[in-house]
């Protein structure tokens, strides 16, 4: 069978056990070894002593210490709610555009607003508010429900064509797939193409303000710039929520596009709407 | 007799698996139905093909049953080397998400494929190393047969079904969303199954066994197949929707389902990647390095007070959750307590080449285990410190923790199964040694070079996240948002990718000497295949 290695000099005993050739040193455990492993016990038992560590039947000892993850995370919140209390107070009690005119105030509101886009609001807008394919850039003067602050703090609060609040900005566009002519569709499509000087079938283009005129400018206006108070996009700044290419709008065309978004009056608090109405408004686009 | 039972089982699961496709609920279930009945079928014609055929049977009791373990070792290279590229792959899914394609939706996208790397690597690579390593040291160390006669071979092809029962479901969305646990209730049943059988087999051996004691080696084992057993069905209850379709419903609820689901998976690393690992180090490195295992003492006292403190372990992974904090405090303090008995391991291994360093210059399978142990070294000190709540509190849901893992599995289960395999084949071939030592070298520093990407860069984006996360301003506020804190993390992704790409490389070097060893590499004369006592 398996030979059992040879012996160097110095070897301690073995145990005078063998199996398939190999053997085990009667050799001790390391000391330090041993006492750090005892070392961690009796630091164990100590520790368990002073926090919350042992089951009893209904409940757990509390440890000597009286340390609770619970409180020490409320301790935390209850110290800045506190001390962020007047200002929260301050921000409720000034009017909306008087907020900017308090330097200070406009700072923690932009301060404090920011937090709350990127906890809240990042995830569709973009944590640079530069908005994605169908969710609107907040950096921009385009405003699709309107850039006031007035505006800003009623979409935040109620929010867009969502079933949680009754008092959300509703409008709904006409599937003109179901309307129109397939052919009326593409002239249609060249016209507004046209509106922001793109290249474009100028005859289709021409037999689609046609269209335009019977279908869409309703809500879009004559001149194809849009309707602030029923939410109808600019067709005429070249800037798109859903895309300005030929499939692209040709899709918004057919079928139509319904973008939502929640309300947020009982998850935020008072104060925090206004402050990242202000966030918003800031950034650049506010009017 | 036994032919005609066989028979009418496995007509019966044709049967039921051809209805179970019929009526199935959802996809999942419905391949496994087919495949299932398929491989019934295969089975049912196999076995009446061979039924009341004269018996040639020769004796072979007095030989060790070492076909199931060269097909165990097949299996684990392969599964290896499925698992490290599935790794790889997400890797860079998480780097460039462009890479979850749009029409492999539903399929290939990340949330699919993480749960197929880490049950390849875990299960299937891990679970195969540790099945044929142990039916290997189990009978060299009892100097007996395995028991059971065919009883290995169920084993290991059931273990093999388990596996693509369980992958084939991840991708088609056959999933219970426990990490580690995620086979669905009729996959769960045949595992238990399968584990039986092997327990069965895995004793048997023992009770037969020639040697007056149990080796170290064999206890560390026996511990991993018993626990992971336990583990199993514990975190395992469910109750399906309907026995024609996929989906199940846990008995437990809320905090108590959370606790249970990380006693299974903490102890999923304890007993599975850890204990039988152990048993693979206890026998290849003394082998490996022809010296006496340094303490038996010291083998003992962390043999047990292992066993002992994992198991309490687990709440470490929910600090600051729903769960009360005396469940917490109790779940760092054994951990902590475990780190001793954890280095027990190490001290062993490390200390069982003394006499013998100078091979670290000439062996480089001597290296890769002498890694592996300082890896486990390393993991197992990483592992309370992370458990300490305090650290825990930044590191917790970091890319830290992956890091901490992968230097566990690469660095530890990785290099010891490596050296077990490069230490196999030649004995299992009967080959006289290793195609290549230049090319085990190089699977070395590739895959050393690899780790040392991967960890390092998980630590950097992990302390770097957890800092993010926990950034407020004087008045309390967020500074970062998530999707600041995953940009961020960007090019470390990218050095993350790379090291798996370097760690996949040398798997597929060390594919290739095997295969070449098998081939070419010179036959040896006098074969050890005989079942005799060391003394």
């Amino acid at each position: 069978m398996s030979k059992t290695p040879e012996k160097q000099p110095g070897d301690p005993n073995t145990t005078g056990h063998s199996w398939d050739g190999i053997e085990e040193f009667d050799n001790p455990m390391p000391r330090w070894w041993l006492w750090t492993f005892y070392a961690t016990i009796f630091w164990g038992v100590i520790y368990t002593i002073m926090y919350p560590a042992w089951p009893l039947v209904q409940s757990a000892t509390a440890g000597v210490l009286g340390w609770s993850s619970r409180e020490l995370v409320q301790e935390d919140m209850v110290a800045f709610e506190e001390a962020n209390a007047p200002w929260n107070a301050k921000l409720v009690e000034t009017p909306l555009n008087d907020i900017a005119n308090d330097a200070e105030l406009q700072q923690y509101a932009v301060n404090s607003g920011s937090a709350v886009f990127r906890t809240w609001c990042a995830q569709c807008h973009g944590s640079g508010a530069q908005g994605a394919a169908g969710f609107p850039n907040l950096l921009d003067d385009a405003w699709l429900w309107g850039g006031t602050m007035e505006d800003i703090e009623y979409s935040v609060a109620y929010g867009i064509r969502n079933e949680e609040s009754d008092d959300a900005r509703y409008s709904e566009m006409p599937a003109f797939g179901e309307i129109l002519e397939p052919d009326e569709i593409t002239q249609v499509v060249q016209y507004v193409m046209s509106l922001t000087n793109a290249q474009t079938d100028d005859a289709a283009a021409k037999a689609g303000q046609v269209v335009f005129a019977d279908n869409c400018s309703v809500c879009h206006g004559e001149d194809g710039k849009g309707d602030v108070t029923q939410g109808a996009p600019n067709l005429t700044d070249a800037i798109w929520l859903y895309g300005g290419s030929e499939e692209a709008l040709t899709e918004t065309v057919v079928y139509s596009r319904f973008g939502v978004m929640p309300p947020w009056e009982n998850r935020l608090t008072e104060a925090q709407i206004r402050a990242v109405t202000a966030y918003v408004h800031q950034l650049g686009g506010g009017q | 007799m036994s032919n005609y039972i066989k028979l009418i089982v496995l007509g019966l699961v044709v049967l039921f698996a051809a209805i179970g496709s019929n009526y199935a609920r959802d996809l999942a279930y419905q391949v496994h139905a087919i495949l299932v009945m398929v491989i019934a079928a295969g089975l049912f014609i196999w076995t009446l093909r061979n039924t009341d055929e004269p018996d040639i049977l020769t004796d072979r009791s007095a030989e060790y049953m070492d076909d199931v373990i060269r097909y165990g070792v097949i299996a684990t290279a392969f599964w290896g080397v499925v698992g490290f590229l599935a790794g790889t792959f997400i890797a860079f899914q998480l780097a460039f998400p462009g890479l979850n394609f749009e029409w492999a939706q539903g399929y290939l996208n990340f949330g699919r494929l993480r749960p197929l790397h880490t049950s390849a690597v875990i299960f299937a690579f891990g679970g195969n190393a540790l099945i044929a390593t142990s039916f290997y040291v189990v009978q060299r160390t009892s100097a007996a047969r395995l028991w059971g006669g065919n009883l290995a071979w169920f084993v290991f092809w059931g273990y093999q079904l388990f596996i693509v029962l369980a992958a084939t479901g991840y991708i088609l969305g056959g999933t219970q969303s426990k990490e580690y646990a995620e086979p669905e209730w009729y996959v769960d049943l045949w595992l238990t199954i399968v584990w039986v059988a092997y327990l069965a087999v895995f004793l048997g051996t023992i009770v037969r066994r020639k040697e007056p004691h149990i080796y170290v080696a064999n206890w560390f084992y026996l511990a991993f197949i018993v626990t992971v057993a336990m583990l199993h069905l514990v975190n395992n209850m469910t109750i399906p929707v309907s026995i024609w379709g996929s989906k199940s419903v846990i008995v437990w609820s809320g905090v108590q389902d959370a606790m249970i689901q990380w006693w299974y998976g903490h102890n999923a690393v304890g007993f599975f990647l850890t204990a039988g690992f152990l048993g693979m180090m206890y026998y290849f490195i003394p082998k490996q390095a022809e010296r006496p295992v340094f303490s038996y003492k010291l083998s003992i006292i962390h043999f047990w007070a292992l066993i002992f403190l994992y198991i309490w372990a687990g709440p470490h992974h929910l600090h600051y959750t729903a769960l009360p904090d005396w469940a917490s405090t109790l779940g760092m303090v054994f951990s902590v307590v475990l780190w001793m008995p954890s280095w027990g391991g190490m001290i062993n291994g490390l200390m069982t080449l003394s006499g013998a360093w100078d091979k670290l210059r000439t062996d480089p399978i001597i290296r890769m285990m002498v890694i592996s142990v300082g890896f486990y070294g390393m993991s197992t000190f990483e592992g309370p410190m992370m458990s300490i709540r305090a650290v825990n509190s930044l590191s917790h849901y970091t890319d830290w923790t992956i890091g901490h893992v992968h230097s566990g599995a690469l660095g530890w289960n990785g290099m010891i199964t490596f050296g077990a395999l490069y230490f196999l084949v030649p004995v299992l071939w009967k080959r006289e040694r290793l195609y290549s030592l230049q090319m085990v070298s190089w699977h070395f520093w590739l895959a050393t070079i690899g780790i040392v990407l991967y960890a390092a860069s998980m630590w950097v984006t992990g302390i770097m996240e957890g800092l993010m996360w926990r950034e407020v301003d004087a008045n309390g506020f967020l500074v970062n948002s998530f999707a600041d804190t995953v940009a961020a993390k960007f090019p470390m992704y990218v050095v993350r990718g790379l090291g798996g790409v370097l760690f996949l490389a040398g798997s597929v070097i060390m594919c290739y000497n095997l295969w070449m060893t098998v081939r070419k590499a010179p036959a040896k004369e006098a074969s050890l295949t005989v079942a005799v006592p060391a003394e």
